[in-house]
């Protein structure tokens, strides 16, 4: 099995495992939104919603162990990269000027996710692993959201998702091979949408809360 | 156009050798035609250095025609300078404005060593290229030159990748000094057409192994190689790349 190390070890297979582990975030992002869309609907329907969740049991455990796996594989790999394309320009540029290919979200790419890590585990020590005897959850969200700090913080961190999608999406699909000069621009489009569905769609939740709370 | 000539200041990157740490020197250029290509008003500049009993500034050059690829360096943070399309010997000096200044700097990447001022060595592109950026012909009678059937736009996108000169502007706009434009042209000028079909799997893990070896970075997809290039060679090509290295890594018997 050495050719399959050396095949994902090597800079493109990293990318690969990049774009393949990114793109699968793009989906749980989405349906994380279609879930917490419910919130709109009050107590009763946010509730049943993770009741319903819940009720999985085995299968939801199966996808938090993939997603957990997924993320060490994005962070680490991440960072691999990040660390060696510092080490491939030891002296830097004096004048460094962009001929026009770069955006905000390719530059920023390793702050922006170093910022959705710590994000990430915030979140979760928040509505995750909370204890949640004599609560529902519905409660736990909108008490922390009655917060305007919270909600500050919450927008903060989804625009800096997006952000990262604006950039990930595309790259994603770039990396895997699928570039064609017909569906690129149609690609690169749905980036920056799915990008404001990210900042949007989760950003208007905690202001929705603060201001009906 | 301007046809008055202009007074310039330079701000140069001058190291002695490879081992030394390099500082950037101001020089004062007066009278430079605007009809004068940037390499000639570095000749012009070094005849003055020369005169003055100074060293000459030492830059990579050669065909002068924006053909060849030896010539190249980083001019006010943009490789071959701001104009698009255009290698430094074809940039000319009527783009600058009188009282300009010029900051030039060499490519860099660890991949690339500077050898002396501008001069920086890019034999880690032969290195790949050796590694296999080629096809295997047999010696033998010449074959029929249209036995085996092309396509004429698959013919197009080969010789689109082919323009690739190598000159490594790609590497030295690249954010993560990553080679991928140019392996990825070299790979698909052959990759396109049937001849090259028969070493596929072997040339692509051969060509991306050689590249991780020299120390280039890795492409994060910033798409600044294709906006810098002088031969405009489109990122399709590192996508065309990435294909190939999956069927070679996933679907060949290539190790």
């Amino acid at each position: 099995m050495n050719w399959l190390a050396d095949t994902l070890t090597s800079s493109i297979g990293k990318k690969w495992l990049m774009a393949l582990t990114g793109l699968s975030f793009c989906v749980f992002l989405f349906t994380h939104l279609a879930g917490n869309l419910t919130l709109y609907g009050g107590r009763a329907a946010f509730n049943a919603y993770a009741e319903q969740l819940h009720s999985l049991g085995a299968l939801l455990l199966v996808a938090e162990l993939g997603l957990l796996l997924f993320a060490l594989i994005h962070v680490v790999t991440g960072l691999t990269l990040f660390l060696q394309n510092l080490k491939a320009r030891p002296v830097r540029y004096q004048v460094n000027k962009s001929g026009g290919g770069r955006t905000i979200g390719s530059a920023t790419m390793p702050y922006t996710g170093l910022l959705l890590l710590l994000f990430v585990v915030f979140h979760l020590i928040n509505f995750s692993f909370v204890d949640k005897t004599g609560t529902t959850i519905y409660d736990i969200v909108t008490q922390a959201f009655a917060d305007p700090l919270y909600v500050l913080l919450y927008v903060a961190a989804m625009i800096v998702a997006a952000i990262h999608v604006s950039h990930g999406l595309w790259s994603a699909f770039q990396t895997i091979g699928a570039n064609h000069l017909k569906y690129m621009p149609a690609i690169r489009i749905l980036s920056i949408l799915f990008a404001l569905v990210v900042a949007c769609g989760f950003g208007f939740l905690p202001i929705y809360l603060l201001i009906s709370a | 156009m301007s046809t008055q000539h202009l007074n310039l200041t330079l701000k140069v990157w001058r190291q002695k050798g490879p081992a030394d740490k390099g500082r950037f020197d101001t020089l004062q250029v007066r009278d430079i035609s605007p009809d004068m290509s940037f390499l000639e008003m570095l000749d012009v500049v070094n005849e003055q250095l020369t005169l003055e009993g100074k060293a000459p500034i030492a830059f990579d050059h050669d065909c002068r025609e924006g053909i060849c690829g030896m010539c190249g360096a980083v001019v006010n943070g943009r490789p071959h300078g701001a104009l698009k399309g255009t290698t430094l010997c074809q940039l000319h000096m009527r783009h600058f404005e009188n009282g300009d200044v010029i900051a030039i700097e060499p490519f860099r990447a660890m991949a690339f060593k500077v050898i002396k001022d501008l001069a920086v060595d890019r034999s880690a592109f032969d290195q790949i290229i050796q590694a296999g950026g080629y096809i295997s012909v047999n010696a033998g009678g010449a074959a029929d030159a249209n036995a085996i059937p092309v396509p004429q736009d698959r013919a197009e996108l080969a010789m689109d990748a082919a323009q690739c000169i190598g000159c490594g502007a790609c590497v030295a706009a690249c954010p993560n000094a990553s080679a991928m434009l140019f392996v990825s042209a070299k790979l698909s000028q052959m990759a396109l057409l049937p001849q090259g079909r028969p070493e596929a799997a072997r040339r692509a893990i051969a060509m991306v192994r050689a590249m991780d070896r020299m120390g280039f970075g890795n492409c994060s997809n910033e798409t600044e190689c294709e906006a810098e290039c002088p031969k405009e060679i489109n990122i399709t090509n590192i996508a065309r790349l990435n294909r190939e290295y999956f069927k070679a890594g996933f679907g060949s018997a290539v190790k």
